[in-house]
């Protein structure tokens, strides 16, 4: 028999455990995630929930299902800006409306909506553009917590200086007071932009296509993937798009490495907005 | 046990950052065998211009760090502004939009645990200039894992605040002038 690896350490295996019982038990699926973020994540979990090991996490964890969602806050919600990237929202104003425009009907995915920030950003975006009525939205996550907050709409109010500023850059045709009610240290957004919209649980790393996109916007989700978690994602975005349809990520996140490159074409490439070819 | 020869370099600066890069970064011949990690505290709503500042008089290969790329020796990377760069085990650089630490994002502290993590004895670690505190517990983590840790000698520093925590937290860290740490890596 030989040595075991003498580099790994105890606590990368535990971890290793960890997530193989999150997978095993709930189906959660972040084996193939960049591990130094979930890491520093986990760390966080496993000293605020007050536990001294991971293997103490791991053991409560698959005996006491009310840990699940104690650890997927942990391990996926993040805190996002509306119109995050003001000049990400400009193009797809200024260069992707006036090809969305020409349809009758659209579909766009909010992937990893979170709680919610890019969401309403985009719905304010098509309200201005005229384009709200004849669009039907996807806002998916993988987590149940996030989702409800996302359907709230309710965020800090000190936030909002910082949304206002961004939705004035990135080219917004009215005030973004005009669209939430502030009270209490709150704003709530106006619930009528989610009215076309359909909420809903959905993973990139094991779920399938669910339907023919104009639009998908999948934002600072994918750095969090491994190589070939993104080649799935990506995949998954190619499948779902309709030919010409279009695909916004992130400012650091590309196409370039991948194997589903050739399926697309830069569209505004500094934006990282990319064209699913004809073909 | 002796120190394992170091593999990697990694650096975090904030107000003074890029004189004081400048010094050290200037200097280091074109076959500088280590890549050399930096987090500068940048304003989260610019494109981060560092790279191409230093990339016109560094000898060294110099860029801003992209998701999931392989580190390389020889060339500087630059942490992009509004996202934490982070170090993985197969040492590829990883990008994260996690909260900001310490209000910061980059974060130096994210930067330098992931780094320990990934590189243990074998890593250097540099906190320079800066009004803040970020760093001291990344330094702390580096020396914990047994890699060298440098600081800045505050008294030099635009902004001792940045070093004098680091040294707080770090006692047995060289402190050292910046023409010292460039002389430093150069022979190490």
């Amino acid at each position: 028999m030989t040595a075991p690896q003498p580099c790994e350490k105890v606590e990368d295996i535990e971890i290793r455990l960890l997530l193989e019982a999150l997978f095993l038990k709930y189906h959660y699926d972040f084996r193939n995630y960049a591990m130094a973020s979930i890491k520093r994540r986990l760390k966080q979990a496993r000293e605020q929930l007050g536990f001294s090991t991971f293997s103490a996490l791991q053991e409560r964890l698959l005996h006491d299902p009310s840990m699940l969602q104690r650890l997927l806050g942990f391990l996926t919600v993040q805190v996002s800006e509306m119109f995050r990237d003001p000049s990400y929202f400009k193009a797809i104003r200024e260069n992707v409306v006036p090809h969305l425009r020409t349809y009758p009907s659209l579909k766009v995915w909010i992937a990893g909506c979170s709680g919610g920030e890019e969401l309403y950003s985009m719905a304010i975006l098509f309200r201005e553009e005229g384009l709200e009525d004849r669009t039907q939205f996807y806002a998916t996550d993988i987590n149940q917590d996030a989702l409800e907050a996302a359907e709230a709409g309710i965020f800090p109010l000190d936030r909002v200086p910082l949304f206002t500023e961004n939705h004035r850059k990135s080219g917004g045709l009215s005030s973004l007071s005009d669209y939430y009610q502030a009270a209490y240290g709150k704003v709530t957004f106006d619930k009528t932009l989610r009215r076309n919209v359909v909420f809903s649980d959905h993973s990139l790393v094991t779920d399938a296509v669910f339907g023919e996109m104009h639009l998908i916007s999948c934002r600072n989700v994918m750095i969090y993937f491994d190589r070939d978690l993104q080649d799935r994602a990506l995949g998954l975005f190619k499948d779902s798009l309709a030919r010409k349809g279009f695909l916004g990520l992130g400012a650091k996140e590309s196409l370039r490495f991948s194997r589903h490159a050739g399926a697309f074409t830069d569209f505004v490439r500094e934006e990282r907005i990319y064209q699913r070819r004809a073909e | 046990m002796m120190a394992a020869r170091p593999e990697a370099v990694v650096i975090g600066a904030s107000a003074g950052a890029l004189e004081a890069l400048s010094i050290i970064l200037h200097v280091l011949p074109g076959n500088f065998r280590m890549p050399i990690i930096v987090v500068v505290h940048v304003p989260p709503d610019k494109r981060s211009i560092l790279a191409e500042l230093f990339r016109a008089k560094c000898q060294l290969s110099v860029q801003e760090a992209d998701d999931k790329e392989p580190i390389a020796g020889g060339t500087v990377y630059f942490a992009p502004a509004d996202y934490h760069l982070l170090v993985e085990s197969n040492k590829t650089l990883s990008l994260s939009s996690d909260e900001p630490v310490l209000f910061s994002r980059p974060s130096i502290d994210v930067l330098f645990e992931s780094a320990a993590d990934a590189y243990g004895m074998s890593l250097i670690a540099i906190v320079l200039t800066g009004a803040n505190h970020d760093g001291a517990k990344g330094l702390r983590t580096v020396v914990d894992a047994g890699g060298a840790a440098i600081v800045q000698d505050p008294d030099s520093a635009f902004a001792d605040a940045m070093p004098k925590a680091a040294i707080e937290m770090c006692p047995r860290a060289r402190v050292l002038s910046l023409q010292a740490i460039a002389q430093y890596l150069k022979e190490v």
